[in-house]
């Protein structure tokens, strides 16, 4: 056995990753936080091991902030940020598209944005040799600061956007998902989809508006994982901010309008969509929860036996297991600042899809009724609890992690209580979140595949 | 290749262009960066052997955090299937978790995650491999496992006919739901003629169909020796006790010898070769493959300094924001396409391709796609490429082989996929000496002398509207060739 390890070595890990790992039930992960003058906030693991830095921006600027009849402004916005910066002093001339990917490439560094639902999302991941990493942070605050939008960039963007819609919607994945998007969310921002009309009415005009808004530096939650102590890392971000200031500093930061929150089903929805694919789609769920639910952690660890958990959850085991109906079974929840859904998912021939429909509809609503077994239990936390070092095991996983709670105001001792967290939930914490939860007499199934199989 | 069916979900798969380089001497040479220094990850020493059967072990201490990957490679894939048998390769790794006698189906999974792992499995045309990431201190409950199912792996015909069935949806859901993949499908099947390329990974749907238990068990006792197989195993680990364990859980298995491989041999092809593929789809789509060499890892060869040349030239073309495709084809008022791309296979146990592919703008032809991606290559072979292109995509990389260490699971894959081609370890060190010595020159001369007609085969995706009330269709086109 190699179980028993001396303690050399494990004060060896514990530098080298600069995190803190004796075992999983006493880790400690080093988070540290601050906040600049400017309002700004710093989340910091270090990690020397490796000559490389990850930074992760998030602002409050996601799809769910998008007006209504500009639904993708927030993706496209993060799109066109990669399309050209605006000329800064005078041995700064604006850098179109192609200077910007010759920049980065010659740096070996990215920087890149990205919307979800509730995040609109700036990444930096660099070297940390100081002339290089200057270089990539002083390029990256250029691009954060003014980002060019160009108008006839965006034209042309969006032809192609619109192009690969069109493609999109001939596949049975893309209209099952749409059918079920819509059902769940009604009107609400987490079922806006982008569309042809949509982005014919996004003007670059648009972009700039929003990002004068909503990217500032009061608004930010800013992650920091990598080679680099307090110091430098206060000193980078005031760098990469330093050229992102408000026309009107007094309002900048003003609370941002509330949105409204997920409407419940109050009947179930049926929606059959005939498509000539191979394989039927089937999706069944409803709205879920928020990610500050207090139930959070019987509902992780209750998803994980019901269809999270690789290929030992009770969908898995009954649907494809036992019965060899689908390559892929699963059930997810997607907390966030409003109740994103609660989904199970699979694809399967035509001829077998009213079989696999009824398992799924068995399998959850014995779930919801009976809760799980002491055993099921027992198996996801040893699963949960023993693979939690396989969450924060690199840079990447970290910054995920630790970006995360910054988004969600969790404790800084989050991670270092995660494994008690989960040991506590019980077999009733489970059965009464879900019954709390999921309605399965008021759900949506979408069945999309052949008229007639 | 790169193409490959795993057993669970979607797992993103990279392509095999696995480059580990010793970072820090090539990152002074070519950033220019006076302050680089050793970084706190020296080159951890990776440590192969040779176990008493035969089987391979490679170890990579990896001491950032307590955990560690696992991981077992077969030297065998689906380019190791007959005609009639297509799928067989990927089918057992799938029945590879249907239980051994001392192990129930289910259970090898059920373990896996009752110790905190995750796991899954791998089929490419050159290998199968399988895998756990687990907390480091279950090495040893993972090795006994997984050599418990390499050599015990025994199921039912009944399983069996379940399993194949998960299979063939798989199938439906990665393939013939997606008429890109049955294009590529269709075109493998008209690039190569002797190759065993030319058959899809995941297998015809009618050899499934036909396709027995026995099949597969038959494949597994002629493949799955200790000497075509390798274990590797990355992270928090001491290398004499993996050692260790590797001899005692591994190294005992009876040897047996492995089987000979025919070489099945691409003849050489006289002429281009095209194939229209119609599939209901809004987008066409254009597939350029041109026949060039596979490193052959040897020194002072023509045909190696060829396929790396050929490399550089796909990352010329391709490689970042703003790269020559991009830059011509879909920038400005006249634009072709909304999408392009190159890449180069550069290794693998058969033959190798160098892809230009292209999506056509509204409004845009196949054809004139096809022309301009040649035009870039031929644009190469007239004017050459400037000094700063070749730095910007040799930084590029350099830079990526740092990134590179964050990922255990890449580290581990990288040295799974270099065994499989009979690399030894250090094959890193040597591929960065002879990429770092690729000149524009070079880069011109591989664009001039491998891009003409008669190596080529080109395919167009033609889109079909689509007919959401009729029957389905009783066999998707790309069966038929």
């Amino acid at each position: 056995m190699i179980a028993i390890k001396n303690i050399s070595v494990r004060a060896f890990s514990i530098w080298a990753a600069g995190i803190f790992l004796v075992n999983s039930a006493l880790a400690a992960i080093p988070i540290e936080h601050w906040t600049q003058a400017s309002g700004l906030q710093i989340y910091l693991v270090q990690g020397q091991a490796i000559p490389m830095v990850d930074v992760q921006l998030d602002f409050d600027a996601g799809s769910r902030r998008d007006p209504n009849d500009k639904a993708g402004l927030a993706s496209v916005s993060a799109d066109m940020v990669s399309k050209g910066v605006r000329a800064g002093s005078a041995d700064e001339p604006a850098l179109d598209e192609n200077a910007l990917g010759e920049a980065w490439a010659g740096l070996g560094a990215r920087f890149g944005a990205h919307a979800s639902t509730d995040r609109l999302s700036f990444s930096l991941r660099s070297l940390t040799y100081p002339d290089l990493l200057s270089r990539a942070v002083a390029l990256a605050a250029r691009q954060l600061a003014a980002p060019a939008f160009p108008k006839d960039i965006w034209l042309r963007e969006r032809d192609s956007l619109i192009a690969s819609i069109k493609e999109a919607n001939t596949r049975p994945a893309t209209l099952a998902g749409r059918a079920f998007s819509q059902a769940v969310y009604g009107k609400h921002p987490y079922g806006f989809e982008m569309t042809e009309a949509s982005l014919m009415r996004i003007d670059a005009s648009d972009m700039q508006a929003m990002y004068r808004e909503l990217i500032l530096p009061c608004r930010a939650k800013v992650t920091v994982v990598g080679a680099v102590d307090r110091a430098q890392a206060d000193a980078l971000v005031q760098q990469l901010f330093a050229r992102l200031t408000s026309d009107n500093p007094a309002r900048a930061c003003a609370a941002l309008p509330a949105l409204p929150e997920v409407q419940p089903l109050d009947k179930p929805a049926d929606v059959r969509v005939a498509f000539n694919s191979a394989q039927s789609h089937i999706l069944i769920g409803q709205p879920g929860y928020k990610r500050d639910d207090p139930d959070h952690f019987a509902l992780m660890v209750g998803n994980y036996i019901l269809g999270g958990g690789g290929f030992v959850s009770r969908l898995t085991t009954e649907v494809r297991e036992k019965r060899g109906l689908s390559y892929s079974v699963y059930s997810a929840f997607e907390p966030g600042l409003h109740a994103g859904a609660f989904t199970i998912g699979l694809e399967t021939r035509p001829d077998q899809a009213e079989q696999a429909l009824k398992v799924s509809r068995d399998v959850l609503s014995d779930f919801v009724t009976n809760g799980p077994t002491p055993e099921e239990l027992k198996a996801a936390k040893n699963n949960l609890i023993g693979g939690f070092a396989l969450l924060i095991d690199s840079n990447r996983k970290l910054l995920g992690n630790v970006a995360n709670i910054a988004w969600n105001k969790l404790p800084l001792n989050y991670l270092d209580t995660w494994t008690q967290q989960v040991e506590s939930v019980t077999v009733a914490d489970i059965q009464a979140a879900f019954a709390r939860k999921l309605q399965p007499g008021k759900m949506v199934t979408v069945v999309l595949g052949p008229a007639k199989p | 290749m790169s193409q490959h069916s795993m057993k669970r979900y979607a797992l993103a798969i990279l392509p095999l262009r696995c480059f580990f380089w010793p970072i820090i001497t090539v990152l002074v040479l070519l950033l220019g960066s006076a302050q680089a220094q050793t970084p706190a990850v020296s080159a951890a020493q990776t440590r192969q052997f040779t176990l008493a059967n035969g089987m391979t072990l490679i170890v990579k201490p990896d001491r950032r955090a307590p955990t560690a990957v696992h991981m077992l490679w077969v030297r065998v894939g689906s380019m190791d299937e007959v005609d009639g048998s297509s799928g067989v390769a990927h089918v057992l790794e799938h029945m590879m978790f249907k239980g051994t006698p001392s192990v129930p189906a289910g259970e090898f999974s059920r373990r896996v995650a009752a110790l905190g792992g995750r796991e899954n499995a791998f089929t490419s045309h050159d290998y199968t491999g399988y895998y756990q990431q687990i907390p480091a201190q279950r090495l040893e409950d993972v090795m006994r496992l997984e050599s418990d199912r390499f050599a015990n792996s025994q199921w039912s015909d009944e399983e069996f006919r379940k399993e194949l069935e998960v299979v063939k949806e798989e199938r439906r859901m990665r393939t013939e739901d997606n008429p890109i993949a049955l294009m590529h499908e269709a075109l493998n099947a008209a690039v190569f003629v002797a190759s065993p390329y030319r058959r899809p990974i995941v297998g015809w749907m009618s050899d499934l169909d036909a396709l027995t238990a026995q099949d597969a068990r038959a494949f597994y006792q002629r493949w799955y020796v200790p000497a075509n197989a390798a274990v590797v195993v990355a992270g928090d680990v001491d290398v004499e006790q993996v050692r260790a364990l590797a001899e005692k859980y591994y190294g005992t298995l009876p040897s047996r010898a492995v089987p000979q491989r025919k070489p099945r041999l691409e003849p050489r092809q006289y002429g281009l070769k095209r194939i229209e593929f119609k599939a209901p789809a809004e987008q066409a789509n254009v597939v350029l493959a041109f026949k060039v060499p596979s490193l052959q890892w040897q020194e002072d060869s023509a045909s190696d300094a060829d396929a790396l040349a050929l490399t550089v030239l796909s990352a010329l073309l391709d490689g970042y924001q703003g790269a020559r495709l991009e830059r011509a084809l879909t920038q400005g008022p006249d634009r072709v396409a909304d999408s392009a791309g190159a890449d180069n296979g550069l290794w693998g146990r058969g033959p190798q391709l160098f892809m230009l592919t292209g999506v056509p703008a509204t409004g845009k032809t196949a054809a004139q796609v096809e022309r301009a991606l040649r035009e870039q290559v031929q644009r190469i072979a007239r004017e050459g490429v400037t000094e700063a292109e070749l730095a910007r995509v040799k930084t590029q990389w350099v830079a990526s082989e740092i990134y590179k260490l964050d990922s255990l699971f890449n580290q581990a894959r990288e040295l799974g996929t270099q065994w499989v081609q009979g690399l030894p370890v250090d094959a890193d060190a040597k591929l960065i000496v002879r990429l770092r010595a690729v000149t524009a020159q070079q880069v011109k001369s591989v664009a001039e002398r491998y891009f003409g007609d008669d190596q080529l085969t080109v395919a167009h995706l033609l889109p079909q509207p689509l007919d959401n009330q009729r029957k389905p269709r009783p066999a998707p086109a790309g069966m038929r060739h």
